[in-house]
Formats: structure tokens, sequence, C-alpha cells
């Protein structure tokens, strides 16, 4: 008993812990920014750059270091970020240049340049005395060891991020949405879309650090993903990312600290992509749920008036409409019905059917004026 | 700023709304238009019409800039068109974006005043009445707020028009607006056609319907990618132009040889 | 070169060789990233497998694993069909789920095993040789290399036996199944191989770099030829090369072999991009100015052919009339009237070009008038 307490109370210790507190924040800051940047690169259907540009990071940061030798998370970022830039060019020229699809060029870029990052990385490790343990945080991420100035650099890198999408938010609505109308009207299109891309880039460099070049990428997919299922409109849809990606950073960083040996990075990702999963189901409107039990309503209905019609139609050729007809009768006249029985029963609770005898099943007569008028609405309709 | 712009003096009625002489478009080294001369005066509505892959489409965006120029020039009310850009509108094709895009009616049309609202500031009250005007006008005021993925294609393409009509432009170019629209929306369409004809804006219209040229158009350019007439619609809408524009198969140019074959 | 520098190489030519060939069945099909969303989720498979079976050498692993791979593009299908998200969405939201849940699988419960993240990310080419495979107290040789060795004899087979059905459905599928050849079924057993090549080559190289080792090579080939069997060839030889290079290169900076072998196969596709004979992008360059200069002079020929005898003709023709319509620039345009000269194409007359028969010839060529 006394143990438990004491867990609850070296919980509490931990949630209250400033340590913890700069890990939630620079997390939740880094969801944020990618989850609002994710939702741009979901309607322009650049998903998977994401994914090139994070595992491209890998070489710029190992490069970095060998550079300036330092650790200092802003020359790192930068070199990343440079890396993730290359890799776009790259991922674009050959798109442009020859008959490869962007598949392809992403999948090269994606996975050479990690290669050489790989390379350059155990390159360093084995250097005598270099100071570099810890660049291969930087594959998983490691949000335990985000130091205040880590969260210094992720509040001014996504405030002025954020800020540009605020300022030009019509501009990038706009050419994500028409490019060539807005070309018409005179916006420097490719600027504009430039410009996009560099802040996505950015937004994946600043997250490298905590949740890993392996898994960034999802943090731009799956937030948007999420955001998508829930509204019609883009301001909507921007600020939800935003807000899912900051839920998901939070979450995960508490988790991973609460429990033992949870990776943060990947814990991030799965609370993502779990809420983007879950969307998909439930998802205003268009959820796979519903979408579902649309269906399952639909074919109900129509089982049920197919019964109803079913049952006039034999009543009026086996004389009388007290005579009572089998569930067999009925799936010899519509083949493909299911569960008849079981309608039949909703359909005598709505007092529209009776049984007659057992097993046999008839119209009342307030299931008579029904089917009848099924029948003639679908005779206006021919 | 708006004030410096050649396009607010007055335009002379006598300059051509559209010039364009020795057009030459090549994707690669394949001419898509070859040395083409146009000229649309102002207060007409013209239908460019050919074969498919005549370079239609092409020939429109070549005007709008939107595709590079190999050769040629291209005059809008006797300047360059980058000076009179705010005079120009366009429509283009409804399948060209993502109508699953999440945004509504009203917003799409909102996009069309966008550059006159300028940069960093957002469209407010008036830009919105203005909006709701240009809806009023397609007959899709009450679909303001809906979903543009829940159009049909010939409401989607009144949207479109819409946009277009709140830019209050003086030329407009539009990219097969009557294909897979419904009646109704057709009839809408060319009611605005005619009635910008009347308030003496120019309407340039790439067409498939050889059959509603004489109805619905004044002046017609027939094209496979060299020019073959353009003028008004009696005069060079001939049986002998329409053979010289569909009838023989058009030869390519020679040098056809697959890049890297 | 030692005993176990000699297996190393003979794996990592194995494993190159393996991923190569159904490399370029999917970078035809425009799916190269599905490479990538199969081996990060056959970890999955992996651990999952372990848990059940407490054996890191079990071949049910492979069978888990590869389970895993088609079960994730089985899951993209889906999720693309139910139309709410678009395909790259969907590859970008499934295996860095499955990939994530393995993670967190190892860190909590495997951590004292020998699957690591590090081996997840590369391989473990350098100790291959010392997994023996013995038979009877007979030493055959590394596991690994008889593990792969099996891998590419299935990928050899499986694509020799349905060459033409594989050829028919990657490029006009709906003919493929008009003609009853099933490329829906033909599609999940490639994704099969893909799978199985990908849980064989990842104790090798790691997850990421297999994608690397399946994208590349074939893509190399594609540039250099658009003949499939010449492809599969240049793949497969382009990924061997690469394959004993990167191994040296790793050697020399006492670095990751498989990150090297991967950097190796980036560098050949490099190479092939800016200086491949016809495809290149120097090559490209170099045609696009050649190009212009006779797109110029065909220009300039049916230019004047068209304005011929017409009234406009006297100011058609004019030189100046060149720089200021066609817009090209002045020092373009008398390059370009240089050289009709100098072809004979044209005649300069008081200041006004006319066409020579050449040039009228040159004209009716470049655009004829069918009947």
């Amino acid at each position: 008993m006394s143990g438990a307490l004491e867990n609850v109370g070296s919980i509490w210790d931990l949630l209250t812990s400033p340590i913890l507190r700069t890990v939630a924040l620079g997390s939740g800051l880094l969801g944020a920014v990618s989850g609002a940047l994710g939702c741009f690169a979901l309607l322009r259907r650049q998903s998977l750059v994401g994914d090139a540009v994070s595992h491209a990071a890998l070489p710029g940061i190992a490069l970095a270091f060998l550079l300036t030798g330092t650790k200092s998370s802003f020359g790192l970022v930068l070199g990343a970020a440079l890396a993730g830039w290359v890799a776009m060019v790259f991922v674009l020229a050959i798109v442009r240049t020859t008959r490869l699809d962007e598949n392809t060029a992403l999948g090269i870029v994606l996975a050479t340049f990690f290669g050489f990052g790989l390379v350059l990385l155990t390159f360093i490790q084995r250097l005598p005395n270099a100071n570099q343990a810890g660049l291969d945080t930087y594959l998983f991420g490691q949000a335990a060891t985000m130091l205040h100035e880590d969260v210094l650099l992720l509040g001014a890198g996504g405030a002025l991020l954020l800020g540009l999408v605020v300022m030009f938010w019509k501009e990038f609505k706009l050419v994500s949405f028409d490019r060539e109308f807005a070309a018409t009207v005179g916006y420097p299109v490719q600027r504009i879309e430039l410009l996009l891309t560099l802040l996505l880039v950015a937004a994946i460099v600043l997250g490298l650090r905590t949740v890993g070049v392996v898994l960034m990428s999802a943090m731009i997919v799956a937030p948007a993903a999420a955001a998508r299922q829930w509204t019609h409109h883009t301001g909507m849809m921007v600020l939800l990312g935003a807000i899912f990606g900051c839920a998901a950073g939070v979450a995960g960083a508490v988790a991973s600290s609460v429990v033992p040996h949870l990776p943060t990075g990947p814990t991030i990702v799965l609370v993502a992509t779990s809420w983007a999963i879950v969307s998909l189901f439930v998802g205003a409107k268009r959820g796979i749920l519903w979408q579902w039990l649309r269906l399952r309503m639909l074919q109900k209905r129509l089982a049920e008036e197919a019964i109803l019609v079913g049952l006039y139609e034999l009543a009026q050729v086996h004389g009388g409409e007290r005579h009572g007809h089998t569930e067999g009768a009925l799936r010899a006249l519509s083949p493909n019905l299911l569960r008849v029985r079981r309608r039949l029963r909703e359909l005598e609770q709505r007092e529209l059917v009776e049984e007659t005898s057992r097993g046999a099943w008839a119209l009342t007569a307030k299931g008579q004026s029904q089917a009848q008028q099924i029948v003639e609405k679908a005779q206006e309709k021919r | 700023m708006r004030h410096d712009r050649a396009g607010d003096s007055p335009l002379a009625e006598d300059v051509l709304a559209v010039e364009v002489s020795d057009l030459t478009v090549a994707y690669h080294t394949k001419p898509v238009l070859w040395d083409v001369d146009v000229t649309v005066p102002q207060g007409v509505l013209m239908a460019i019409v050919g074969p498919n892959g005549a370079g239609k489409t092409t020939l429109l965006k070549a005007i709008l800039g939107l595709v590079p120029i190999a050769a040629g020039q291209v005059l809008i009310f006797g300047r360059p068109l980058p000076e009179m850009r705010h005079l120009v509108s366009y429509v283009p094709q409804r399948g060209s974006v993502d109508w699953d895009y999440p945004t509504t009616v009203l917003d799409v049309v909102l996009m069309g005043l966008y550059r006159r609202v300028g940069w960093i500031r957002r469209p407010g009250h008036a830009e919105r009445e203005k909006a709701m005007e240009a809806l009023h006008l397609v007959g899709m005021a009450d679909f303001a707020k809906r979903q543009i993925s829940q159009l049909s294609g010939g409401q989607q393409q009144r949207v479109f028009l819409a946009r277009a009509l709140v830019q209050d432009a003086k030329l407009f170019f539009m990219d097969e607006p009557f294909q897979g629209v419904d009646a109704t929306t057709e009839r809408a369409i060319i009611q605005i056609l005619q009635r910008l004809r009347s308030e003496k804006k120019t309407v340039v219209v790439v067409h498939h319907d050889l059959q509603t040229v004489p109805e619905y158009f004044d002046w017609v350019t027939l094209i496979n990618v060299r020019r073959i007439a353009c003028g008004p619609v009696r005069e060079v809408f001939t049986e002998q132009n329409l053979r010289a524009a569909y009838g023989g198969r058009m030869a390519f140019f020679i040098e056809q040889r697959e890049e890297g074959c | 070169m030692s005993q176990a520098q000699l297996e190393i190489q003979v794996i990592a030519v194995l494993v190159a060789v393996a991923c190569a060939l159904p490399g370029v069945f999917l970078v035809l099909r425009r799916a190269a990233m599905l490479s990538d969303a199969i081996s990060h989720s056959i970890l999955l498979g992996i651990v999952v497998a372990y848990f059940a079976v407490r054996d890191l050498s079990s071949p049910i692993l492979v069978l888990a694993a590869t389970a895993t791979g088609v079960l994730t593009v089985w899951l993209v299908e889906a999720l693309t069909r139910t139309r709410l998200v678009r395909n790259d969405a969907a590859t970008g939201l499934v295996f860095p789920t499955l990939f994530a849940i393995a993670v967190i699988l190892i860190a909590r419960y495997a951590r004292t095993l020998h699957l690591d993240t590090d081996s997840v990310l590369l391989g473990e080419l350098a100790f291959a040789p010392f997994h023996r495979f013995e038979v009877l107290g007979r030493d055959l040789g590394p596991v690994s290399a008889w593990v792969m060795g099996s891998i590419l004899l299935l990928n050899v087979l499986f694509i020799g036996l349905f060459y033409k059905e594989l050829k028919l459905a990657t490029f006009d599928p709906e003919f493929a199944a008009a003609q009853g050849f099933a490329p829906g079924l033909l599609h999940y057993a490639l994704m099969t191989l893909v799978s199985m090549t990908a849980v064989g080559a990842f104790d090798a190289v790691g997850s990421v770099l297999v994608v690397a080792l399946m994208i590349a090579p074939a893509a190399t080939a594609l540039l250099l030829s658009h003949r499939l069997s010449v492809v599969l060839v240049l793949a497969v030889a382009t990924a061997a090369i690469s394959a004993l290079i990167g191994y040296w290169v790793a050697h020399a900076l006492d670095a990751s072999i498989a990150g090297s072998m991967s950097t190796t196969c980036g560098a050949f596709f490099l190479a092939t991009y800016l200086f491949a004979p016809t495809v290149g992008l120097l090559a490209q360059v170099r045609r696009r100015q050649q190009q212009r200069m006779e797109f110029a002079l065909k220009m300039l020929a049916v230019h004047l052919a068209q304005h011929e005898r017409h009234p406009e003709e006297a100011v058609e023709n004019r030189p100046e009339h060149l720089v200021e319509h066609i817009r090209w620039t002045g020092d373009f345009a008398r390059r370009v009237v240089r050289r009709a000269l100098s072809d004979e194409l044209v005649t300069l007359q008081s200041g006004r070009l006319f066409l020579t028969e050449k040039g009228r010839a040159l004209a009716s060529e470049s655009i004829v008038q069918g009947a």
C-alpha cells in the first residue's frame, strides 16, 4: 500500500519536474508546428516529401558536426535544413528531367542520403576523442535530453514559421488550391511554393532532435490527416492540425517520462498516428464507421421494404391478406435478402407484420398501407 | 498604387483586346502552336475551336503566360500582359483543381479578390458582399456556405465563373466552360456571357461543340497547331475553313524523335 | 583478404542483387515508396514473432515479417480506397505506426536482446560471417549467405517464370486483366517477394538501406535502357558493383558497410543522371542548345513561308522584325539569320529575307498539311 503511494508520489514529482516541463513544452511546440505545416503538405499531396526530407537531413547533421565540432542545436539544425533542402532540389530535378516518377525520386534521395549519413555517423563514432556521443539520438530522437536552449530554439523557430503561415495565409491557401489561377492574377507562384516548401523543411528539421529522422515524417502526415477528417475549412484544418500535433507531443513526452523505457519519439508518433486512425473511423460525417453505418442503415431499409413489398405481392397472388407466408417464400422472391427473420421480428415490433401461424407471416393493416405506398412510389419513379 | 496602372486610364476603343502575333509554343521540340496570329477586337464573344490536340487550351495558357512561349508576342489592350493583368480574368477547366479541398463556395469566389486585397490583409465585409453579388449572378447564392466537395459539375463551373466575375475584368478567358455541365448551367453561363458582351467586355472561350458556335458566339478562331482562320463567325466559320481545321489529318512537325530514343 | 572479408563481400553482393531484381518492377509500377513502407513495418512482424517463439533464428520470424510487409501494402491500399486520404498520406500513416510500435516493443521488452535499434537501421553485415551454417558438424559457410542465396534464387525463378506476365501487368494492367492474367494476384505475389527480400536483407543492411538497394540500381538501369531484359541485367550489375565498392570504401573509412553500399548506389545513380550519353543532364543541355538552333531555323523558314506573297510580307520578313516579334534576342536572331544564310535557306535582298528553294522545302517539311 505504502509502496503504491510512494509510486504515485514519485510520478507526481516527475510530472511537476522542470525537466518534464521542458520536454513537454518542446514536444508540444514541435507537434504544433509540424501539424500546421503538414496540412499544406497533405493538401498539396506531398505527404511523402516529409519522409525524404527528414531522412536526408542526417548527413547534414553529421557534416555540420564534422565541420564545426560542436553539438550546438543551432548549427546542427542549420546543417540538417541545408541537407533537407538539397534533397528536395534533387527530387524536383529528377522528376523534371527524367522519366522516373516522384515516388522513385523520393526513394532514391531518402535512402542514399540516409546511407551517406550513416557512413558519416559511424565514421565520426570511431574518431578518437570526439565529443560525439549523442549524435545517434537523431535517429530515433531523444526528448529527455532536451535543454532549455533547445526549447528556446523550438519556440522561436516555431513562432517564426507559424507567423509566416498567418502572414501569407491567403496566398498559401490559393496556391495549394489552384496554382494556375494564382498565376493569372499575378502572384509569383513559384516563389510562394518555394517559401511553403522551405517552411515545411524547417518544421521537419526542428522536430528531428525530439522525434528522430526515421519517424519525423509521421508528424507531418498524421496530425494533418486527422485534422482533415474533422472539418471542411482550410483554417480550421490547420488549427486542428496544430492542436492535434501539440497534444500528441505533450502526451507522448509525458507518457515516455512516466513509463520506464518508453522511447519519446516513437511514443509521440504512435499517439499522433493512433489519433489519425481513430479520426479516419469516426471523423465528422466522412468517417469509415459512419460510412459503414449509413450503408448498413440503407441495406436494412431496403431489406425491410423488400419484405413488406414481398408480402404484399404474395398476398395479392395467393388470395387473402390474412394468409401467412414463410421466410422461404420471401427469399425466393428476392434471393439477396439477408437476416429475414431478424428483419421480420423488427417489423413485427413496429406492428407492420404479424405471425399468423408458426413461421408464417402476413402484413397488418398498417403494414399493408405502407407497402402500398412503397409500391406506388416505385411506380411513380418509373 | 492602383491608380498608376496603365489600365486605369480609359482604354482607347479601337485598341485590340488581344493581339497574338507569330506565337509558337513547343513542348521540348514538338510544336503545339506554330506561328499563330490571332486578333480579338473589344466587345466580342470569341470561340476558339479546333480538333483535340490542336492547341486550344495551350493558346489560352500562352496568352495568360502560364506556359513558356518559344517565339512570338502577346499584347493585351496594346500592352504586355504583366501591365494589364488586372483587366484579365481566367476560368480554368473544372478538372484542374482538387474539389475535395476543404473550403466553401464563398471562399473560392473570394479568391478572385485576393490580389486586390493585397498581401497580408484579409478580405473583409466589402469583399464578401461583392462575392455574394457574383454568386447571385450565377444563381449560386444559396450555396455560399456549401462545401465545394458537395457541388455538381455544373455548380462547380458556376462557382468558377463567379470567381472570375468578382475580378471586374474587361477581358475573360474560359477553358471549356460547357464541358460536362447540365442544361441549366449552360443557359446560365451563356446569359452571363451575353451580359458581359452587352457591357462591352470581351470573352474568349475554348469551345468544342461546333454546332453551338454560330448561336453563342460572334467571333471565332479556328486552330489546328497553326491558325486556320480568325474573324467574325459569319465570315470565317465556313465549311472550307472547318475542313482545313478538322478534315485532313494535320501532319506534324517532322522532328518527332522522342527524347532519348 | 581474409576468409571473413570474402564472405562479407559474397553476402553483400547477394543482398544487393536480390534487392535490385524486384526493385525494377517497383520502380516501373511507380510504387517505389512501398519498399520504404514494407522495409520498416517488417520489423513489427519480426518483433511480434520473436515474442511468440523466443528465438531470433526461427524461420517463423521470416514468415511473420513477410506477412507484415504484405499486410502493409494491403492496409495502404485499403486506406486509399476509403478516399479519406490519398495514397501518399496513407503510406505515411501506415508504416510509421507499425514501425513505432515495433521500436517501442523492442525498447520496453527486448532491451537485453540482440535486437536493438542500431541493428534495425544499420544491419550487421560485418558480423554475418559469425553465424555459421553447419550440417552434421560440417561448416557450410555463413547462414546469411544461404538465406540470401535462397531468396535470390526465388526472385530469379519468379521473374523467370512469370516474365511476360509481369511485363504485361506492369505496362498495361487493364489489358493483362482482360487477357485473364489476374494482375491483382501478380501484384500481391510481387509484394510478397519484395517483402521477403526486405526481410532477408534487413538483417544485413537494416530497414532504410533496403530501399536504396531496391530503388537506386533499378532507377539507374531505367535511365540507361528501355528494354526490360536489359534493365534487369544493368540493375543487377550496378547493384553488385556498388556492393563491392561500398564494402571497400567502408573498410577504408572503418564505417558502416550498409551505409557505404547505399551511398555507392546513390553515386552510380547520380553519375548516370548527370553524364549518361543520351538521357544525362549534360547531354540534355547540349542537345537542347542544338535543337534550339535547328528549331529556330525551321521557325524562320515557316514564318517566312506563311507570310510569303501576303501584303504584310514587307514587314514580316525583315530581320529586325524577328527580334521584335518572335522574341529572339538581337544576338540570337543574328546567329539564326547568319546560320540560315550559310545553310542557304534564305537570301538577303535589300534588307529583306527571302526563302530559297531549300528553305521552302524545309518549311513545308516542317509543317505539312495533310489531305
